[in-house]
């Protein structure tokens, strides 16, 4: 798993490729975590090379969504890709969570 | 022709990477796509992991997977432990519409392979724990395969 980070005005646009599984899953909530600790409250998460997550990559993104809402932040995704897609799809979080196709549509929102 | 391998790991997260890549190899080996076979990785991650965190609290364990294919069909995946007895079958179903304050993960890992296996069959055998998934290829993608 890798995570990069760039900043767009008021969105910190965070790409993260490979795998979220249960070995990655703790490092991704920390490296996130760290950012909101450090003020950032608008959260995309661009997954367009994300191949894989499981529940406890889910596990994380429910974690940082409920401590960005509590700060009056919100997450976002975009760029959701096959297995992905329909982990998100199964789980419901595709219905609880803003998903935009991609990076240039979620970034007009803002 | 039916190809059998087994492989034995510690009950520990260091083992997740090499035993998602045995299933994995023999998901290819059966045809899967690329889709099919995350979907048996994912499925696998979820049953190890729950073992990795319940079966054997306190103390070392070890876990026995299993894989038979028979390539352009199915894939049967056994896996094993001689921890406490659990059926993870008797998990209760997640509320998958709850929001995000009300929202709970507990449950979602079985809640997967139930969705994503053709066959899912909790048992005891010798004392241990026996939990097999069968997968099978898609239909319509047999012949292609096969």
């Amino acid at each position: 798993m890798e995570i990069s980070k760039r900043k767009e005005k008021d969105v910190l646009v965070t790409s993260v490729s490979g795998r979220i599984d249960a070995v990655t899953a703790p490092e991704f909530e920390k490296n996130l975590m760290e950012s909101i600790g450090a003020g950032e409250k608008i959260l995309l998460l661009r997954m367009n090379q994300l191949e894989y997550i499981s529940s406890a990559g889910l596990r994380s993104i429910l974690a940082i969504a409920k401590v960005l809402k509590a700060k009056e932040g919100k997450l976002v995704f975009a760029g959701l890709q096959g297995p992905v897609k329909d982990v998100f799809k199964i789980s419901g979080f595709g219905s609880i969570f803003t998903i935009y196709d991609n990076e240039e549509e979620a970034l007009k929102q803002f | 022709m039916d190809d059998l391998s087994h492989i034995v790991v510690p009950a520990q997260l260091s083992s997740l990477q090499k035993s998602i890549d045995f299933v994995s190899s023999f998901s290819q080996k059966t045809g899967f796509d690329l889709k099919r076979t995350r979907e048996v990785e994912l499925c696998v991650e979820e049953v190890l992991v729950n073992i990795f965190h319940y079966a054997y609290p306190g103390t070392q364990g070890e876990v026995a997977i299993s894989c038979r294919t028979d390539p352009g069909k199915s894939l049967l995946i056994e896996i094993e432990d001689a921890g406490i007895p659990f059926d993870i079958l008797s998990a209760g179903e997640p509320d998958i519409t709850a929001n995000i304050d009300e929202r709970q993960i507990g449950g979602l890992g079985i809640f997967f392979v139930r969705q994503l296996m053709d066959r899912v069959e909790y048992r005891r055998r010798d004392n241990k724990n026996v939990l097999s998934l069968l997968a099978k290829l898609p239909s319509g993608q047999e012949m292609k395969n096969s």
